[in-house]
């Protein structure tokens, strides 16, 4: 099963290298990591998404626990939780095609960002699930750049990650 | 306040620790602080002849002692040269803090003379590392350095310092903290009493229990705890490798120690129990066996400073996350007080199993009229120093052997590199330890393999008179390698023949030592004697053994705890 851990870690020159090490020193997976500083400057936000039997899992756990820069973490998966990835992409825009996307993004709730005679550039915000649905939508054959964010989570009602 | 320079300061941190004795060997980006060291007499240095081998000795001395040791090198290759023993010290969570120099911090990141990314290098095998920012902030790391390395689940730390950060000419207010303030870092300081309890009622509800002790157990200096509650329950204890010494060997409560190499009634106890209270141990591979088969009818509690050791190989029914001195002190208090006692009947007729498989095998080997079998070294050295001396070894036949026949009634007296199984680390082990233990024997029992991993030492030797007696069990052969190859690859020894071994008499002789070499088994006895009486040199006894042993029982690879050859023709 995919799980989702938030992780607190003191913002320092490298925690996050620990952070990745350790996933590849103990072969566990990552499949999207974002990193970030909050809004206490000494603290860094850093959601790692990866798949395991449970086993795997509560080692990765205990294991980032273990690393003396990682002040708290959680794995949203446990509970009701809001997961959201951002996408910028780059479309082929010609001729009927322009109005084809437009439609397109509208129905994913995107917004073009960018625009020349050829290209849409379009943002897209949502689960992944969502991203990956719109670009099967759009057509492998008019994408021609991807980035996505990885995902963000956040824990639904009163819970919050926080010293 | 005082002012002084980051090289000042690091050694008055040193000696504000209370630092004695510290391992190293100097080099340019470490001449401020090796400058430091000379203008004071508080901190001594000990100059050895490869760095690998100061951490060794730092690691020999922790492990004896349990105090942090404490290394002191200079950038690039002298921080490299240390990684096997940072990584030895790692795996067996030995306490330790490693002084590294690099280079000035406007250089870093410019492949800089004698650059090397030392924090990235040491980071998957250290517990943490630090690396200075400004000389003011020295103090403070290096406290938060001795505080995480022997707290909790001990481990080395590392400390990365740019040459820029000691130098002489810039001064700052030192003040040695008092206290560390670590958000980050927790370690449990008691086990969870519901869990306690739940774990005590199992306990005395068991009818076929054993005890799985471990390294932990020596670490958390917890040996006391645990011999009186398994004395108080009466029950089997078996331990590991590591954890040799934790419970006296000559008690009859005791099985040996158990896994690859353990006893048959360790392995057997173990297979056959219903409950294992592990302690201090971490379901190793060279424990368990196939983990998949490993001791099918058991529940299992299992106490451990690290979460992370439980459930990771071996689930566990009852975790317990704390300290083992403080658990097994509150599970004494429990038994002591619960008006359940053990099931009487059922220990009896499970003492009587145990009783007839200790019969059965027990601990035996083929003599020779003529050949020294290396067993017979170990239990006459054993039955020589009173089973009194400290031992450390280094990796083969040899190190089992000393394990297997030399029976600790102590902890802290087996010195041995388990967790990595380093060749070369009995030697430098030796060391630290003769130095400050000056009044006790120190044996290296080592191979003609291993020895010379770190023979340069022998100049260190000399230097600080250390008067370690090396017992080189030589059986002209990467002994435990070729046991391998006989098993499992017909006999086909590939590169596992020593040939051109030295004159190890000569080589003594020529650092300084004394020499002895046994080869006739009458001379055994009075030329051992003779090594052990000179109480104040080193002895190098090179002595010729059967280069035909094998290690045994052994377990078969791939099987369960019970699947053992006990000799080159039994199998159980
Ligand atoms: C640094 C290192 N290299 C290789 C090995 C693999 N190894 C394990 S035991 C062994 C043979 C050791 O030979 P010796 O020291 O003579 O001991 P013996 O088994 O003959 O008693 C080797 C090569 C190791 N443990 N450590
Ligand atoms: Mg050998």
């Amino acid at each position: 099963m995919r799980r989702i851990i938030s992780v607190l870690l003191e913002n320092e020159p490298g925690a996050l290298s620990r952070v990745v090490g350790l996933f590849s020193q103990r072969n566990y997976n990552i499949e999207t990591l974002t990193v970030a500083p909050t809004e206490d400057e000494t603290l860094s936000r850093l959601t790692v998404t990866t798949t395991g039997p449970d086993r795997v899992i509560e080692q990765i756990t205990k294991q980032l626990n273990k690393l003396v820069e990682v002040v708290k973490l959680v794995d949203l998966t446990e509970g009701p939780h809001i997961e959201r990835e951002l996408m910028l992409i780059k479309l082929k825009a010609t001729g009927s095609q322009r109005a084809e996307i437009k439609r397109t993004v509208d129905i994913f709730r995107g917004q073009i960002v960018d625009v020349t005679s050829s290209v849409y550039t379009v943002q897209l915000a949502g689960a992944s699930d969502k991203l990956d649905g719109f670009v099967q939508a759009i057509g492998t054959s008019g994408v021609l750049e991807v980035v996505r964010s990885g995902i963000s989570g956040i824990a639904r009602g009163e819970k919050v990650l926080s010293l | 306040m005082e002012l002084l320079s980051g090289a000042d300061m690091l050694i008055r941190s040193l000696q504000d620790q209370g630092i004695e004795y510290i391992y190293g060997y100097p080099g340019g980006a470490a001449l401020h602080i090796y400058d430091a060291l000379f203008r004071q007499d508080e901190v001594k240095h000990i100059l050895v002849r490869h760095e690998q081998a100061a951490v060794h000795m730092a690691d020999g001395y922790a492990r004896a002692t349990g105090m942090p040791g404490t290394v002191l090198v200079t950038s690039g290759p002298g921080a490299t040269n240390t990684i096997t023993g940072i990584a030895t010290a790692f795996m067996d969570s030995i306490p330790m803090v490693v002084l590294c120099g690099q280079v000035a911090s406007t250089l870093i990141g410019e492949d800089a003379f004698q650059e090397t990314d030392m924090m990235g290098v040491s980071r998957p095998v250290v517990k943490h590392n630090l690396s200075v920012r400004h000389p003011s902030e020295i103090p403070e790391i290096i406290r938060k350095a001795y505080y995480i390395a022997s707290t909790g689940r001990p481990g080395p730390v590392v400390v990365d310092i740019p040459k820029d950060m000691t130098a002489p000419n810039e001064r700052f207010e030192y003040a040695y903290p008092k206290k560390v303030k670590l958000r980050s870092y927790n370690p449990a300081i008691r086990g969870h009493a519901g869990q306690i309890k739940k774990a005590v009622d199992m306990m005395l509800a068991a009818r076929r229990p054993v005890i799985y002790a471990g390294g932990g157990v020596i670490l958390g200096k917890a040996s006391s705890q645990l011999t009186e509650l398994v004395r108080k329950l009466g029950y089997p204890i078996t331990n590991t490798l590591m954890g040799i010494g934790c419970y006296p060997a000559s008690d009859k409560q005791h099985l040996g120690w158990l896994g690859m190499h353990g006893t048959y009634e360790a392995n057997m106890a173990m297979h056959h129990s219903d409950l294992i209270l592990a302690v201090g141990a971490r379901f190793d591979d060279r424990v368990t066996n196939a983990t998949e088969k490993f001791c099918p009818g058991a529940r299992i509690i299992h106490i451990d400073i690290d979460p992370a050791s439980i459930s990771k190989t071996i689930d566990a029914d009852v975790p317990i996350v704390g300290p083992v001195d403080a658990v097994l002190k509150e599970m004494l208090a429990l038994v002591k007080d619960s008006k359940k006692e053990p099931d009487a009947e059922a220990l009896a007729s499970w003492w009587k199993q145990i009783e007839e498989w200790r019969a059965f095998h027990g601990m035996r080997y083929e003599t020779s009229p003529d050949v020294i079998k290396p067993q017979e070294v170990v239990e006459m050295l054993h039955r020589l120093t009173n089973g009194d001396a400290f031992v450390t070894s280094d990796v083969g036949q040899h190190q089992m052997f000393a394990a297997q026949y030399y029976k600790f009634d102590k902890p802290n007296r087996w010195i041995n590199s388990g967790g990595l199984g380093t060749m070369g680390f009995g030697l430098p082990a030796a060391m630290g330890i003769a130095l400050t233990h000056p009044d006790d024997e120190v044996l290296c029992i080592t191979g003609e393999g291993s020895i010379q991993m770190n023979i340069q030492e022998l100049s260190t030797c000399n230097q600080y008179k250390l008067p370690v007696k090396i017992i080189n069990l030589n059986n002209q052969a990467l002994g435990m390698v070729k046991q391998w190859q006989d098993m499992n690859y017909e006999s086909r020894h590939s590169h596992s023949y020593m040939e051109s071994l030295p004159d190890f008499i000569k080589l003594a002789e020529a650092y300084g030592h004394v020499g002895i070499r046994i080869d006739r088994k009458e001379d055994l006895e009075p030329k051992l004697k003779e090594a052990l009486a000179m109480k104040d040199r080193l002895v190098f006894v090179d002595i010729q053994v059967d280069r035909f042993e094998h290690v045994y029982p052994m377990q078969v690879a791939r099987g369960c705890m019970k699947d053992m050859w006990l000799s080159k023709t039994e199998r159980v």
